[in-house]
């Protein structure tokens, strides 16, 4: 294991202790699998966060794209598509909306936070054109995936689905030749280039996942709250950076771990629930995860001895 | 090695603070759980957090647990975002409360985790805004006013002022607000009725819920129609602006002001007697009702069902309209002897 990811493992462990002791209601264990289906969104869109800021690009427009996923899903299918096609367009639509970030990235050359910013208003816009304030029903039988189990009866769907994405891409990242040349342009773009990498087609499919993630994360919130509307998710985007950057991907490019990302999103959830089981009032919640932020970036930047500090921390 | 002693030093400054932290939470759950026992836990679920409409519910609330021997506790979200609620539920059920009361942020996201509360017998109860079209996922809603008795009680408060005659004018927020339109509805209706036939109404204006508009608007109204006797407005902004309107123009009390708005908008124009009253229905007092009612629905004295009347404990008779919805009751006048007992 990576240094980088003891510390969101450190800070996880110190949070399932701290949640026993604020509150005898926490150590349940179905109830502490159920409650990660509020987070499993978060944590898809944190899969394509990881690829995308290691790359050192970010993608701002990650909820907003759920958000027209989700409210395009749900009108398709309320329009009577068959569900398999109506989701299946959903997840695809997702995917199309990452691709029109990563052909503005890679082939127009803009900077990704200002093409993301212009798309997190702009697909938003959209899903909000398309429902006005109203919400979309989801069919019935299709609602629900939080109330899904394996067998067993214990662990919900949606968390599966994450893990198993998350070992996927967490693999792909670290063992394939695609996952190194992520890296390696994140770390150093133009050396990329001269070593024939093909920079502009990994940035493509980088910007295509975090929007297949996004859009599998989309019909996944359809399911789970049996309503669309536009304004659901909104300011996920920042949950999902918070948490990528938590689990030690450098904001810098050239440095990310899929373990790392999983724990913090892990972690981000079990702050949440101690807390809240506890009572513990949202501003200070708030405030607690603000401080772990910080405190996790500090002894991360400890541990990985960046002396120089400032920008130099993305030389390694 | 300097990097080992700082990160030894980091964790132990880290682990000191979670001491603390830890110290500091535990105290305040041994409290809460010599505390419980059989008594009935309630909590409230505002809309969002730091504002004071829904501090003044939390009164309400916390007034009634007092006087019935209730725990009582409220946690709201840092956003009104539609589904900022959802993880609070979650934890509120699997703490074991008897009670939920909420102000809903969305008519319909929260239906399935309402649901699994009611499975757990929670008694689930909405206050302030209610699940438009998904009733059938809480148990009764609290209301603030009969909404269509507001225009009437409106003129009322304002022919009372001026007499029941003269010229007098709207200042309402947009032209196609819908609970503008019904109260402005209500008002026309009021003056076709033979109390109200000496009052006049010469002008409705739109300040579109924008200060600035407002403020022009009620200036426009007050030189357009020299004999103006009185202005109402519904909106809180309009009403805010009409005053100042007035203060500016000195034409204060010549012509009465009146209309809808907090206390602590208002507080100002009404001690310096530009309004002498105005009205909006009390949030505490809705506060009161929907925790009463939702103890006694828990205790099994009161079952919903349209139609059915109940009494409650220092509240008095009340009766389920349609999807067992509660009406606080008829707007509350504010003046300068009552201003001061409201904080919102």
């Amino acid at each position: 294991m990576k240094r980088a990811e003891l510390v969101p493992l450190g800070l996880l462990a110190a949070a399932m202790i701290a949640g026993g002791m604020l509150s005898p209601h926490f150590w349940d264990l179905r109830y502490l699998l159920d409650s990660t289906s509020l987070h499993v969104e978060t944590g898809l869109l944190v899969i394509g966060m990881t690829f995308v800021i290691a790359l050192g690009q970010i993608d701002l427009s990650a909820a907003s794209n759920l958000a027209l996923v989700s409210c395009a899903t749900a009108k398709l299918l309320q329009m009577g598509v068959h569900p398999a096609v109506g989701i299946c367009i959903g997840i695809g639509l997702g995917t199309m909306l990452g691709i029109v970030n990563g052909l503005l990235v890679a082939y127009a050359n803009l900077p990704s936070f200002l093409v993301t910013l212009g798309t997190l208003a702009l697909y938003r816009g959209i899903a909000q054109a398309l429902m006005g304030a109203a919400s979309v029903k989801f069919p019935e039988s299709l609602c629900g995936i939080d109330r899904w189990y394996l067998p067993g009866g214990i662990v919900p769907v949606p968390f599966a689905v994450f893990v198993v994405l998350a070992a996927a891409f967490g693999v792909a990242l670290a063992k394939t030749t695609f996952g190194r040349r992520v890296i390696a342009i994140g770390a150093n773009s133009t050396a990329s280039e001269y070593s024939a990498i093909k920079v502009n087609r990994i940035v493509l499919s980088v910007f295509a996942l975090s929007g297949l993630m996004a859009g599998i994360a989309g019909v996944m919130m359809d399911s789970r709250l049996g309503v669309a509307r536009y304004d659901h998710a909104r300011g996920l985007e920042l949950e999902v950076i918070t948490a990528t950057v938590l689990g030690g991907t450098s904001i810098y490019g050239g440095k990310a771990t899929m373990t790392g990302s999983f724990l913090a999103l892990l972690l981000m959830a079990a702050v949440h629930v101690s807390l809240g089981l506890a009572n513990v009032k949202t501003e200070i919640q708030l405030t607690i995860i603000g401080a772990v932020l910080v405190l996790t970036l500090a002894i991360g930047g400890v541990f990985s001895g960046a002396k120089a500090g400032g920008l130099a921390g993305r030389a390694e | 090695m300097p990097n080992r002693c700082i990160v030894s030093k980091v964790w132990v400054v880290l682990s000191l603070l979670g001491m603390l932290f830890f110290a500091a939470c535990e105290k305040r759950e041994t409290v809460q759980n010599n505390s419980s026992g059989s008594r009935l836990s309630v909590v409230y679920i505002p809309k969002n957090t730091g504002n004071p409409y829904f501090n003044e519910i939390v009164a309400g609330f916390e007034e009634v647990c007092k006087q019935q021997g209730c725990e009582f506790s409220t946690i709201a979200p840092s956003t009104a975002e539609a589904t900022s609620q959802i993880p609070i539920l979650k934890e509120q059920i699997q703490r074991g409360v008897n009670i939920i009361a909420i102000s809903p942020n969305s008519p319909d996201a929260l239906n399935a985790v309402l649901d699994d509360a009611r499975k757990a017998g929670i008694v689930v109860i909405t206050v302030d805004a209610d699940l438009a079209g998904n009733e059938a996922h809480r148990d009764a809603s609290v209301l603030p006013t009969d909404f269509s008795k507001v225009g009437e009680s409106q003129i009322e408060l304002l022919g009372s002022q001026i007499g029941y005659q003269g010229e007098i004018a709207i200042l309402s927020a947009t032209r196609d607000a819908p609970n503008q339109n019904a109260w402005i509805a209500g008002m026309k209706d009021a003056l076709a009725q033979p109390k109200y036939s000496k009052m006049k109404l010469v002008e409705i204006a739109y300040g579109d819920d924008e200060p600035q508009k407002s403020a022009t608007e009620a200036e426009g109204l007050l030189t357009k129609h020299p004999n103006l006797r009185g202005i109402v407005s519904p909106t809180s902004v309009g009403l805010a602006a009409a005053a100042q309107a007035l203060q500016i123009a000195n034409k204060y009390p010549s012509v009465a002001l009146t209309g809808l708005s907090t206390p602590n908008q208002m507080r100002k124009f009404v001690q310096d007697g530009v309004v002498k009253a105005f009205q909006l229905w009390s949030p505490r007092e809705m506060g009161r009702l929907a925790c009463s009612l939702a103890i006694s629905i828990k205790q099994g004295k009161v079952k919903p069902g349209e139609g059915v009347e109940f009494e409650l404990p220092e509240i008095g008779k009340r009766s389920f309209g349609k999807n067992n919805v509660v009406i606080t009751g008829p707007l509350v006048t504010f003046d300068q002897n009552t201003i001061n007992e409201y904080h919102f």
